[in-house]
């Protein structure tokens, strides 16, 4: 599975985004954070809510400003655009948002809202217009007598395959998935996973796909990101992040997952964590986990352990492994 | 052991009115509960699962809901809790019988310190003072957990996280020590992390309360640690019984096999392709004349579309509702496949 010649489409560097709430303080939602991602690939990212994983999926796309860093989209940089190149990026990169029923304008028919990047870029006109309409939906699973309905009169599963042809009707070659399946039941997740894993198949799609359900992200991801508090804290691929978790946040994270099988579960040892979640406005000046880490050091509440390769294509933010590696 | 049934739900139906016409949400559930033990009612958003355990503690709307009162029964140690009128589901509700809601961000008043909160319920129910609810209101916040329980009880609930608020919701639920506590998706607005500390909670508890829980959950991985039956619901129906062990290895009806198959593993493969159900739920308003699985099932025989499926016993405590168990079925046996993937 291991791809030899990996050829990067984002590189992400040092990103930052603080929101501003009163004079002089902020939320460090996404507070220096790197990695690749590459061509075709699905790169997950996890994290419990508020750790900053949608904002860092907006801010690649550049729905949000930067504070600080960069994001290099195929040689160019993101966030210093002019109108003409914005247009053409957002060609090029697309999202699929968490809410079926908010994502959706009201007022639009499905035919308008898929079709609304086709006329923006002035794709298609007329006829090709909707031909390419109904390929889209036809693509999606739904049929072409949906085309002139509108969101209300359909189903959240249904919904969130609107939602996918819109992103794929101007032909991106980068998706952010942020939370595609989480509002929706388990019967109807496997279908818009399989849905978006055939997509990415035919078309040569990158992903970046953000969820908090670890096993759904396991499946679907090449390699995986651990989020904590607006840090990477581990990347590597998924499957050695799920038999050699090195983060102890990842490691109880990982404990956590609720097994559906009886009897492993009597028998799972959980790695508690103890204790709340730092704030992102005053976060503490070390590793943010240290609050809650059983294997804490007098480093770690000094300075923030950065991400350092450990094994290959094995990163990790924490003194334990960056000492081992130095003796 | 041996233990009393406390609850006992015999065919209950339950609809709604509303513009589009009668929604039939619950039809003709049967299921009983014993003291001390944990039963599951799991199934899809929209199966109604929520409007059983909400029909079981007097919340529905008056205006919309139609119950039968009269063929229906909830038996509550020989109470019929159908058969009572409000002012008598109040000396029920939140005292013998208490439930924590899905959303911990909602459910709690805005407006109400959280202390004053637990205290309501003790001082309605228990007749006590003010301040003795409220030294009982403390001794329930140390009991799930909550730090700085002294200062945390004069906070309001928006100084509380998500996981916080859960635990505060169980400390009222369970303050006047009630026989069944009814968990309504208790851990779906949680962190995976901050949910088996709730689940781990709720299982203490009961273990020192001996109180009977109903679980109503769509999350299979919860269901596995702590429940000691499971219900499968479908369309307004349980489709099927039985124990833990039974539901998860050895699962009967072929919408339940679908349910664990389509939740993916950490032993997937990104290679296989992740089992998926065609097709959406029915519309309830005009539900099938057969079995309600029937258009999604792969199955699906002749007899499935026509008629209902039948009750079949497998041991004590397992049974399931289709047609493939009747003994005239085409197949008199469980498709091959069934048996063949084993579910982890």
């Amino acid at each position: 599975m291991e791809k030899t010649n990996r050829e990067t489409l984002i590189e992400v560097k040092n990103l930052k985004k603080y929101f501003k709430i009163k004079r002089n303080v902020f939320v460090q939602a996404v507070d220096d954070v790197t990695f690749d991602i590459y061509k075709g690939e699905t790169l997950g990212l996890v994290g419990e809510s508020g750790c900053g994983k949608t904002t860092c999926g907006k801010t690649i796309l550049g729905l949000y400003d930067a504070t600080d860093g960069k994001v290099i989209f195929n040689g160019i940089d993101v966030h210093s655009l002019t109108p003409e190149e914005k247009k053409d990026f957002t060609k090029k990169a697309q999202i699929i948002f968490q809410d079926p029923y908010s994502s959706l304008n009201p007022r639009m028919t499905v035919g308008d809202i898929i079709g609304e990047g086709i006329d923006i870029h002035g794709l298609y006109k007329n006829k090709e217009r909707e031909e390419k309409i109904f390929e889209l939906l036809y693509t999606v699973g739904l049929n072409r007598e949906h085309i002139n309905r509108f969101p209300h009169e359909f189903s959240g599963g249904q919904r969130q395959r609107i939602g996918i042809a819109r992103a794929l009707a101007i032909e991106p070659n980068f998706i952010v998935c942020d939370e595609p399946v989480s509002a929706l039941d388990v019967s109807i997740q496997a279908q818009i996973v399989n849905l978006l894993m055939d997509l990415q198949r035919e078309k040569g799609l990158t992903y970046l796909f953000i969820a908090h359900d670890l096993s759904m992200i396991k499946y679907i991801s090449d390699r995986v990101g651990v989020m904590y508090v607006g840090n990477l804290v581990e990347l590597t691929t998924s499957k050695e992040l799920y038999k050699n978790p090195l983060h102890p946040y990842t490691q109880a994270l990982l404990s956590a997952i609720p097994i559906p099988d009886p009897k492993m579960e009597r028998e799972k040892k959980r790695i508690p964590i103890k204790g709340e979640i730092p704030s992102t406005i005053n976060p503490p000046i070390g590793c943010r986990f240290a609050s809650r880490c059983k294997y804490v050091m007098d480093i770690c509440k000094e300075a923030m352990p950065k991400l350092v390769e450990v094994d290959k294509g094995h990163f990790v933010a924490c003194y334990l492994h960056h000492k081992e590696k130095a003796n | 052991m041996k233990r009393d049934k406390i609850l006992d739900v015999k065919n209950l139906n339950v609809s709604f009115k509303t513009y589009a016409g009668v929604v039939q949400a619950v039809r003709g559930v049967d299921f009983y509960l014993k003291e001390g033990e944990t039963l599951a009612i799991v199934g899809e958003s929209g199966c109604g699962k929520t409007v059983t355990v909400k029909t079981i503690m007097g919340l529905l709307p008056e205006e919309q809901a139609i119950v039968n009162r009269d063929e229906g029964k909830i038996d509550f140690k020989g109470e019929d809790l159908l058969k009572y009128d409000d002012t008598k589901m109040t000396t029920i509700r939140g005292r013998r019988i208490s439930m924590i809601f899905q959303d911990p961000m909602t459910s709690l008043n805005p407006t109400m310190k959280i202390g004053d909160q637990i205290a309501e319920n003790i001082i309605i129910h228990e007749r006590k003072s003010k301040d003795e609810a409220r030294k009982d209101a403390l001794n329930m916040l140390k009991l799930v957990n909550i730090p700085n329980a002294e200062e945390r009880i004069n906070q309001y609930p928006f100084e509380f996280s998500g996981g916080m608020r859960q635990r505060v919701m169980i400390a009222m639920a369970l303050a006047c020590s009630p026989e069944i506590l009814i968990a309504d998706e208790p851990t779906t607005a949680l962190d995976v992390t901050i949910q088996a500390q709730i689940m781990e909670l709720i299982g203490e508890l009961q273990e020192k309360t001996n109180t009977s829980v109903i679980l109503v959950t769509h999350d299979l991985g919860v269901v596995a640690s702590v429940a000691h039956r499971i219900h499968v619901m479908y369309a307004g129906q349980i489709i099927e019984k039985g124990t833990v062990d039974e539901i998860f290895y050895s699962p009967k009806h072929p919408y339940t096999f679908a349910l664990l198959r389509s939740v993916p593993k950490l032993s997937d493969d990104k290679q296989n392709r992740l089992y998926s159900i065609a097709g959406t739920p029915p519309d309830l308003i005009n539900p099938p004349k057969g079995c309600p699985f029937a258009a999604r099932c792969e199955f699906a025989m002749k007899v499935c579309r026509i008629k209902q499926p039948e009750v079949t016993s497998f041991g004590k405590t397992h049974e399931s509702y289709c047609w493939l168990h009747h003994p005239k079925a085409d197949k008199n046996e469980v498709p091959e496949i069934l048996l063949r993937e084993r579910v982890i």
